[in-house]
């Protein structure tokens, strides 16, 4: 059994081994790529004008050298909370109907609906806003229309299915035993869900809103349309908001300059709070991966 | 506040919940049919074969369909093999070792950052640092990169699902890893890796932010992989935001809603067979 | 006297801290039958899978001492490890076919080994379909999904596929154990007449099997050999008590 062929197979499974290596860290250098350009960018500005005017300043008159975030970083904000109140609810209780409460014809019926859901690109959302809701804000509710209500409904919408298909996993994943448990010491099934499941499942929920957080933080083109982008706090949900994501695509095409570096800028803060965000989604996910 | 017994408390939740299942399914068809309904009539061969007019006011869309699918064959043909290797790397040459969690840690990082990023990126990476300007090979390169997450973890989701057994079984034949790995785990795990490539497919089609400040919005037909181009979404945006025409408008969110159907009924045609195949 | 065709030397086996296998001696004969009875986790299985190198492919795989097989140590450092494990083919205890037609379950392991030519495939996967006792069945259905064949057929397919590959020894971990009697019997038959050709090495959990078809025996208990023998030696008076209370059903 000694051969040439045992050396020169080894060393073309080693070499294969290799070039796979090299393959995989593509996914790894990209992202060092991307951070590396952003910052390089972005931070520079940052610095000329001191960190705490641009996170702090109230002012966006880029003409005059104001590169204040605040209204910005609050419009992100105010959007992706209100995205969270609409979403959240809707998003669990489909979930838990999916999973609990419906028969597996039903399932199989709306599944692919919430799936298709998530297909539907985020332009014809933010046209749907614009023709049908903000005018109906505006008759309403009065105010503009182009509103943060506006962009909050919109957003809820479009993280449905980010947090009903999670939500759908981590309840699933749930032993059945505990339900049969539940069940046989005489709870209904809606108190199984809620005292029993969401416990069970609550890591992989949690992991599923900040998701949802996620990507609401990171919608542009749906916002542009409907938001209002008046770069001011807003008073209330009715009046016009700007978020960290519209900022740069709004400007971008014809920032010159230190406007344009104030719009990396942007982008490093917007880059920075997704890092955080997908850090914590990934330990929560860990946890629940780790979780019998 | 009064208790309710368990029993009505079962019954509120229940109605309560269908209730909400029900806005929220409603919502998705309604938005479904609204668009359909305004834009199927605009629809017609000469629509989807024409070139855009006018500044889009006239005419059809049929640059924008090709500038889109070049765009995504051009992020297909980078994202594909990159992403399927990795997989391939993460579950076949490695065993959780650190090495395994830094690539799976930037692949999911990468899978979390927002389109407009990206956007940003590829403009100041291809469009200026590189000089490609607004081009199709920037679009493509920026659109690879996006798609480049949903492709390793489906790739690696279908390559697990392979029966440890199959391997065996080849290795004890007298083969290489590689041979295993394409003779037997690869054909076994197509299915489920050519679903990955479409749902990207399907992801890259509604995509605007990021292709819209990378490859441009010009409306003439590309020529080259220079060439600025407009996709169909990118299309759509400007044609609604600017009040150009509605009805055309409404004529490219219905194109864009069918592609999507129909990729989603393909991604379940593929799913189907793969579950079929382990049965 | 007949020749040794596979020696093992104060062979031990361990993955990571544990030791699956301790310091074993045996000797298999060619041509002959040589089954392996034991109780489970006694290191059975393990043993095969050191015979043709499958243990490489578990993390943290140690090994002591030599195994000798036609005059070769099979853990030199240079040995074809891809052409030994085609010289010493495995039948599994779950028939495993291959996703694909009858046919190509059977040409897998040619194909792999370069073979290409279409002919010579054909008289390859018929050969060996009949030397495993399948041919009858299914040569009107040869491209039919191996995965439509029944549990017996399916093993017997096993059974054709590493014949396919032209081995000289023939390794077999518990391949009837899920099997009808019927199927068995078959197995068992086929056995009897490949043993001509080639030298096999059946684990079996059925004492009964190893009685009815092993030329020797050897009784392995905790990843120790305890005692091999002439079958029917084996069983009717064999030397360790340990043996004696297995065969009697005091343990096991």
């Amino acid at each position: 059994m000694k051969g040439r062929g045992k050396t020169r197979l080894e060393r073309n499974d080693r070499l294969v081994r290799l070039a796979l290596l090299v393959v995989a860290f593509s996914a790894v250098s990209v992202l060092v790529v991307i951070t590396v350009f952003i910052i390089e960018q972005g931070t520079p500005v940052m610095f000329k004008y001191g960190l705490k005017s641009f996170l702090a300043g109230k002012d966006w008159y880029p003409s005059e050298k104001a590169f204040g975030l605040l209204p910005m970083i609050i419009g992100s904000l105010y959007v992706t909370a209100g995205a969270l109140v609409i979403g959240v609810p809707f998003g669990l209780a489909c979930a838990v109907v999916l999973t609990e409460f419906s028969s597996k014809r039903v399932r199989r019926v709306i599944k692919p609906v919430i799936e298709l859901l998530a297909g539907i690109p985020s332009v014809v959302y933010g046209f749907i806003g614009v023709i049908i809701l903000v005018p109906f804000i505006r008759e309403t509710f009065g105010g503009p229309g182009l509103s943060v209500l506006a962009a909050s409904i919109i957003l809820g919408i479009m993280i449905l299915p980010t947090v009903i298909s999670i939500s759908v996993d981590s309840l699933q994943a749930v032993p059945p035993s505990y339900r049969e448990g539940s069940i046989a010491l005489g709870a209904t099934r809606w108190q199984t869900v809620k005292m029993v499941l969401f416990p069970a499942a609550r890591s992989g929920i949690v992991a599923s809103i900040i998701l949802g957080m996620g990507r609401a933080i990171g919608e542009t083109m749906a916002t542009i349309m409907i938001a209002g982008n008046a770069a001011e706090i807003p008073g209330s949900i009715l009046k016009p908001v700007r978020t960290l994501t519209s900022n740069i695509a709004l400007e971008m095409s014809y920032a010159t300059g230190e406007h344009r570096e104030a719009l990396f800028a942007t982008g490093v803060i917007l880059f920075i709070i997704i890092m955080v965000l997908n850090t914590i989604a990934n330990a929560t996910s860990a946890k629940r991966r780790r979780q019998p | 506040m009064r208790r309710l017994g368990p029993r009505v408390e079962q019954k509120v939740a229940q109605t309560t919940l269908w209730v909400m299942t029900l806005v929220t399914v409603g919502v998705l068809l309604f938005i479904i049919f609204f668009i359909l309904r305004r834009g199927l009539p605009v629809l017609s061969l000469e629509f989807l074969t024409t070139n855009p007019a006018d500044m889009g006011k006239a005419g059809g869309i049929f640059s924008t369909i090709v500038g889109m699918a070049v765009l995504t064959l051009l992020a297909i043909l980078i994202a594909a093999p990159l992403g399927v290797g990795t997989a391939i790397y993460l579950t076949e040459y490695t065993w959780g070792g650190p090495v395994t969690r830094v690539i799976r840690f930037g692949a999911e990082c990468l899978a979390g950052i927002p389109s407009i990023i990206f956007g940003l990126f590829g403009f100041i990476l291809f469009v200026t640092k590189l000089k490609f300007g607004w081009s199709i090979l920037s679009g493509g390169l920026t659109l690879a990169f996006m798609l480049l997450p949903t492709i390793i973890r489906t790739s690696e989701e279908a390559i697990k699902s392979v029966p440890p057994a199959y391997r065996t079984v080849s290795f004890s034949l007298g083969s290489t890893k590689w041979q295993t790995v394409t003779r037997v785990v690869l054909p076994s795990a197509l299915p489920g890796i050519a679903t990955g490539i479409v749902l990207s497919v399907g992801r890259s089609i509604g995509e605007t932010a990021a292709t819209i400040f990378t490859a441009g919005s010009a409306l003439r037909m590309p020529t080259s992989i220079f060439s600025s181009t407009r996709t169909m979404s990118v299309h759509f945006y400007i044609l609604a935001r600017e009040g150009i025409s509605m009805p055309n408008a409404y004529g490219t969110a219905a194109i864009l809603i069918i592609a999507i159907l129909g990729i989603n009924i393909l991604t379940y045609y593929l799913m189907n067979r793969f579950i079929r195949k382990y049965s | 006297m007949s020749d040794v065709a596979i020696r093992v030397e104060g062979f031990s086996q361990s993955f990571g801290a544990v030791r699956k296998l301790k310091s074993l001696d045996l000797d298999v004969h060619r041509n002959e039958i040589l089954g392996i009875i034991g109780p489970a986790r006694s290191g059975k299985s393990t043993f095969l899978c050191a015979l043709n190198r499958l243990n490489d492919l578990v993390r943290g795989s140690r090994v002591e001492g030599t195994i000798t097989v036609d005059g070769q140590d099979i853990y030199a450092p240079d040995v074809d490890v891809v052409a030994l494990r085609r010289k010493l083919g495995m039948v599994f205890a779950t028939p495993v076919p291959l996703p694909r037609s009858i046919y190509e379950n059977i040409a897998f392991g040619a194909r792999m080994a370069g073979v290409r030519s279409r002919t010579k495939l054909d008289s390859l996967v018929r050969d060996s379909l009949e030397k495993g006792g399948l041919w009858e069945e299914v040569k009107d259905r040869l491209g039919t999904s191996g995965l439509k064949l029944s549990g017996g057929q399916q093993q017997r397919l096993c059974l054709a596929r590493i014949l396919a590959v032209t081995p000289e020894f023939i390794l077999l971990d518990e391949p009837t154990s899920g099997l009808d009697p019927i199927s068995t019997m078959k197995i068992e038959e086929s056995l009897r007449k490949l043993k001509k050709d080639y030298t096999i090495i059946l684990v079996t959990n059925n004492t009964k099997q190893a009685a009815r078809v092993a030329d020797r025996t050897a009784f392995f208990l905790g990843g120790e050999l305890v005692e091999v023998g002439p079958t029917a030696q084996i069983f009717t008076a064999p030397s360790d008590k340990r043996t004696d209370d297995y065969l009697r059903g005091r343990f096991g």
